[in-house]
């Protein structure tokens, strides 16, 4: 299965997808130092994001994301990747500050074609993540 | 992206390795986005706490500032992460305390006015209608383009800077017309009386809007509200939904008719459910009003609750540099202080070390009148809980929220 997104960001990545419909904010949902998701309500709560990719459903929250990639990123606790059925700036501002690759914009919900656990292959060039 | 003569000086590094890095980003961002070209901007705003920036952030700022880089047009900065005066209070480790002295040191070698503020459209200068900036906080963002009319996307902490450093940002999103126009209608027949209500109203806007990219064409609100009702009404839309702009019918400068149907209806009982997902727990160890920074008018309030009152477990009061020396001169502190509150300022608490805060003090209940500061703390292991500020209050006081 490959998925053609509308934006990308960064450089190709290969890693296991954490899957949820949930949105993503680095400060509202994640307990950075110990690299998990920690918003009690979040799917994935409690669950490592600590170089996986992340595919969920859009950019929620403040702006503080678009330092904290970057941030996490100098101590090695961060994603892989992230793959968003819609963006933000802050996002695509983080991703480009952080070096993280980033994904966005599908014909239909990304979240509900990806299986969760899979291994999935990013290639942000030809802006398409494959089902490996 | 179409670059004129400057911006591709800029990107050749003929006005500095900072510009050059400052523009490389923007075009990076702007090519995300399809932007055509770059707009100018009047101002920038820099959201900059160093738990965001972390040492790594803190050591590019400096990079930059090494470079040679200095602003082009009047940039400015959100809360910081600490008020040096207060560290103490709230605990603050000394390692806190010299990195956010580090940053304040690397952003005035840049030329930013360090005024650490997220209520500068109250405060600083609000923007006129149609005035392009380059705002760094989503309530600083979803007020100016909501209330003044002006034009700004979320440009975060890098970004900002970007825009400081080259008078200038990529022409996409609330740039545009075409983003500008409602996408959908929500009739409202609650009317919001205190903030928190005006909080909880925008959060479930923002909550049923669901993206940034979602515009609100609200109706059936029956008076005007004022300019910190809309303060908490925007941040807690903005926080709940990522939303940078809304329309309010007959208020709004840009509400023109909508011919949308009415696509979502709020009423008392969902504005009620909303503040019922933050109570259960009675006792309570801490009170925080922030989020965003109170103006004089709230501190104003805030204060003749506190008269007469003794206060059983820590109240924070957390405003803006620029209001701060008025409520000292005005009496308003002394009145908070001498019922053993602490009057805050330069910061904001969810962006200074929350977790490490809470950890250092015991804190876990919290009571806030903030919508946004509930829907951020749960993530940092607080049991927030919303309550008016009158009942805030009498928590301070009883150490249990009032039923």
């Amino acid at each position: 299965m490959i998925f053609t997104a509308r934006h990308a960001i960064g450089g190709p990545a290969r890693g296991q997808a954490l899957v949820a419909h949930d949105g993503f904010s680095a400060r509202y949902d994640l307990d950075r130092i110990r690299g998990v998701f920690s918003r009690p309500s979040h799917k994935l709560a409690g669950q490592s994001y600590v170089g996986k990719v992340l595919v969920l459903d859009t950019a929620k929250g403040g702006v503080a994301t678009a330092w904290m990639l970057h941030e996490m990123a100098s101590r090695g606790v961060v994603p892989l990747a992230i793959v968003l059925n819609s963006v933000n700036p802050i996002l695509a501002q983080g991703a480009a500050f952080g070096g993280v690759t980033l994904l966005a914009g599908f014909d239909g919900d990304i979240t509900a074609q990806v299986p969760h656990g899979a291994t999935v292959e990013i290639d942000p060039a030809r802006r398409t993540l494959r089902v490996c | 992206m179409r670059l004129n003569d400057l911006e591709r000086a800029m990107l050749a590094g003929e006005l500095g390795a900072a510009a050059k890095a400052a523009i490389e980003h923007q075009v990076k961002v702007g090519e995300f986005f399809g932007a055509a070209d770059f707009v100018p901007v009047t101002q920038a705003h820099i959201m900059a706490d160093t738990e965001s920036l972390g040492e790594a952030g803190v050591r590019w700022v400096e990079s930059l500032g090494a470079q040679g880089g200095r602003v082009r047009v009047p940039t400015i900065t959100d809360p910081r992460g600490t008020d040096f005066a207060k560290a103490g209070v709230l605990k603050h480790p000394a390692w806190i305390v010299d990195l956010e002295r580090r940053t304040v040191d690397a952003f005035k070698t840049l030329g930013v006015l360090m005024t650490d503020t997220c209520i500068n459209y109250q405060t600083i200068q609000a923007p006129a209608r149609g005035e392009r900036v380059a705002f760094g906080d989503t309530g600083v963002v979803i007020y100016a383009n909501s209330v003044c009319g002006a034009r700004s996307n979320y440009e975060g902490g890098p970004s900002a800077v970007a825009a400081g450093l080259t008078g200038r940002t990529p022409r996409y999103g609330f740039h545009l017309d075409e983003h500008r126009r409602a996408t959908l209608k929500v009739q409202v027949s609650f009317q919001p009386k205190t903030l928190n209500d005006w909080g909880a109203l925008g959060g479930l806007i923002g909550r049923l809007a669901g993206n940034y990219w979602a515009v609100p064409y609200v109706e059936g609100l029956e008076r005007v509200p004022g300019s910190d009702e809309l303060k908490h009404f925007g941040a807690a839309m903005a926080s709940f939904g990522s939303i940078a702009l809304f329309h309010l019918a007959g208020i709004t400068p840009e509400a023109a008719d909508s011919p949308l149907k009415v696509s979502h209806r709020i009423g008392e009982g969902d504005v009620k459910a909303l503040q019922a997902a933050y109570a259960g727990e009675d006792e309570i160890d801490v009170v925080v009003f922030s989020a965003p920074q109170l103006s004089l008018y709230e501190l104003r309030s805030l204060a003749a609750l506190c008269d007469g009152r003794r206060f059983a477990r820590p109240l924070l009061a957390v405003t803006s540099p620029q209001v701060k020396p008025d409520a000292d001169r005005l009496g308003l502190t002394k009145r908070i202080e001498d019922a053993g509150g602490h009057v805050l300022s330069g910061m904001c608490f969810y962006q200074s070390y929350a977790r490490e805060i809470a950890e250092a003090n015991g804190w876990k209940r919290l009571a806030t009148n903030s919508v946004k500061l509930v829907n951020i703390l749960g993530g940092y292991g607080y049991v927030p809980l919303l309550a008016s500020m009158e009942r805030c209050v009498q928590a301070a006081e009883s150490g249990r929220l009032p039923r």
